[in-house]
């Protein structure tokens, strides 16, 4: 249904029938692309906020953390897949734990922002009335730095959908499958076209799920401006 | 090509590092056309273009909306929204639409480069302390003088930040670029995979990943040395 139709007369940038015709495959390629974002992202948030924590108890390990992640976030995305590729071997591990080491910047810096903004005040308050640390912790600090830890994660997850796309270059993109295949498939620009804007679409869901999730966790901030 | 690779086979003996380290020690590899040295000025030379060209949009651009302090939420929300779109995506688009090789490349790239330019010559002009801003108006500078001489001087750090980010972001998307028959070093790691050579491919990400942490350091520098030195606390937001 592909090839014959996609010469260049007839070769429209977006078509509904191209949807339609193909509604199962791109729905398997979202779930695909949504489920490695989703997997990569908590991986990261597991890692990355307990060494928050422990950054903003241990200072002087704040700094090498930090320096850490940066150099790992500078690293661009087709080269961490081409190095961790043929060590791991094609496929999804390599574009997940390049997910990851992605995500991690992002989630650890805004953790350490989030956790040196909470008003000393309240955390001597919480201490007069006789909470032991892990209690401060748990009561106090964390609720206050949970909207940086948000921010952190939407932005982590945006970046994270559309870096699965490189993926497609160690064979697991996700939607960047179809993109690529489109172009191979002599420049079928419907599908690319198709896959860019679900990929965007799948961006702007994941955002507003966290979005959300974030404000049912933070009740007392509701009726401020965001 | 590499869609539709089949399972990996993990080579047998030394292994893709060893193919790489012999890839790399290999001087034909280094020289010659299509050689690591011509990629790699190719590289740098379609970074440095696609810099320049959404320098030469986004600095205006930003500079002007920061003095008239319009339009702030216009550049965050562009920058938030570049990120959420696919940059292969947009290079094959544009590959399908006639635009190849490295026209398409330095397009797709300024593309992505433009935000974080425009964002942060906005922030730095903006931003740029009101007391000395209000002591060129009271001397008597017409708007353009204000911009040139207080405003744009005083927001060099950030500009600077800017840039290197920029760089940086654009030698990762120049690689990219490859995959739909960009020039520079991306090349190695798509006939690499193209051809089932895991070991180049890993050689090919050691050197994209080297040149970028380079770039990386070598703006970091320039950042340093063209941000006066009282401001230069400033610039490690």
């Amino acid at each position: 249904m592909v090839t014959a139709a996609a010469t260049a007369a007839d070769n429209p940038w977006f078509s509904w029938s191209y949807v339609t015709e193909n509604a199962d495959v791109l729905w398997a390629r979202t779930t695909e692309h949504a489920l490695l974002t989703i997997e990569a992202v908590a991986i990261a948030a597991l890692v990355a906020i307990p060494l928050g924590l422990l950054a903003s108890r241990v200072r002087w390990l704040a700094g090498p953390l930090l320096g850490t992640a940066s150099i790992l976030y500078t690293v661009p995305s087709l080269a961490l897949f081409a190095i961790l590729a043929p060590i791991m071997g094609i496929g999804r591990q390599p574009v997940l734990l390049g997910l990851v080491l992605y995500a991690l910047l992002v989630i650890l810096r805004n953790t350490v922002t989030g956790l040196d903004g909470v008003d000393p005040a309240a955390v001597d308050a919480a201490r007069g009335v006789g909470h032991g640390p892990l209690q401060v912790l748990a009561r106090v600090r964390l609720p206050n730095a949970l909207p940086s830890i948000v921010a952190g994660l939407r932005l982590a997850t945006v970046t994270t959908v559309a870096l699965v796309t490189v993926g497609v270059v160690v064979g697991y993109g996700g939607l960047g499958q179809l993109m690529f295949q489109g172009f191979r498939n002599n420049f079928y620009r419907a599908e690319i076209m198709t896959a860019t804007i679900a990929c965007v679409l799948l961006a702007l869901v994941l955002d507003l799920l966290l979005w959300a999730a974030g404000r049912a966790l933070t009740p007392w901030l509701r009726g401020r401006s965001a | 090509m590499s869609a539709l690779a089949p399972p990996f086979v993990a080579a047998e003996g030394t292994g893709v590092v060893g193919e790489a380290i012999t890839y790399l020690n290999d001087p034909l590899s280094w020289t010659g056309p299509g050689g690591i040295l011509e990629l790699g000025r190719e590289h740098l030379a379609l970074t440095a273009a696609a810099v320049l060209v959404a320098a030469v949009v986004a600095l205006p651009v930003g500079a002007w909306l920061g003095h008239g302090r319009r339009g702030g939420g216009v550049t965050v929300w562009l920058t938030n929204a570049s990120r959420a779109v696919p940059t292969l995506g947009i290079i094959l688009l544009l590959a399908t639409a006639g635009l190849f090789g490295d026209g398409a490349t330095v397009v797709a790239a300024a593309l992505f480069a433009v935000p974080v330019l425009l964002v942060n010559t906005y922030e730095g002009v903006r931003g740029a302390d009101p007391s000395a801003r209000d002591a060129a108006v009271g001397l008597g500078m017409p708007g353009r003088q204000v911009l040139t001489r207080v405003e744009l001087p005083l927001a060099t750090a950030l500009v600077a930040a800017g840039v290197r980010t920029a760089v940086v972001q654009v030698s990762a998307t120049v690689p990219l670029a490859a995959l739909a028959g960009g020039g520079g070093l991306g090349q190695i790691i798509a006939l690499g995979m193209g051809t089932q050579r895991y070991g180049q491919v890993l050689a090919g990400g050691i050197l994209v990943a080297a040149l970028a942490l380079v770039l990386d350091g070598v703006f970091a520098v320039v950042q340093r040395l063209v941000t006066p030195a009282p401001l230069r606390a400033a610039a490690r937001r």
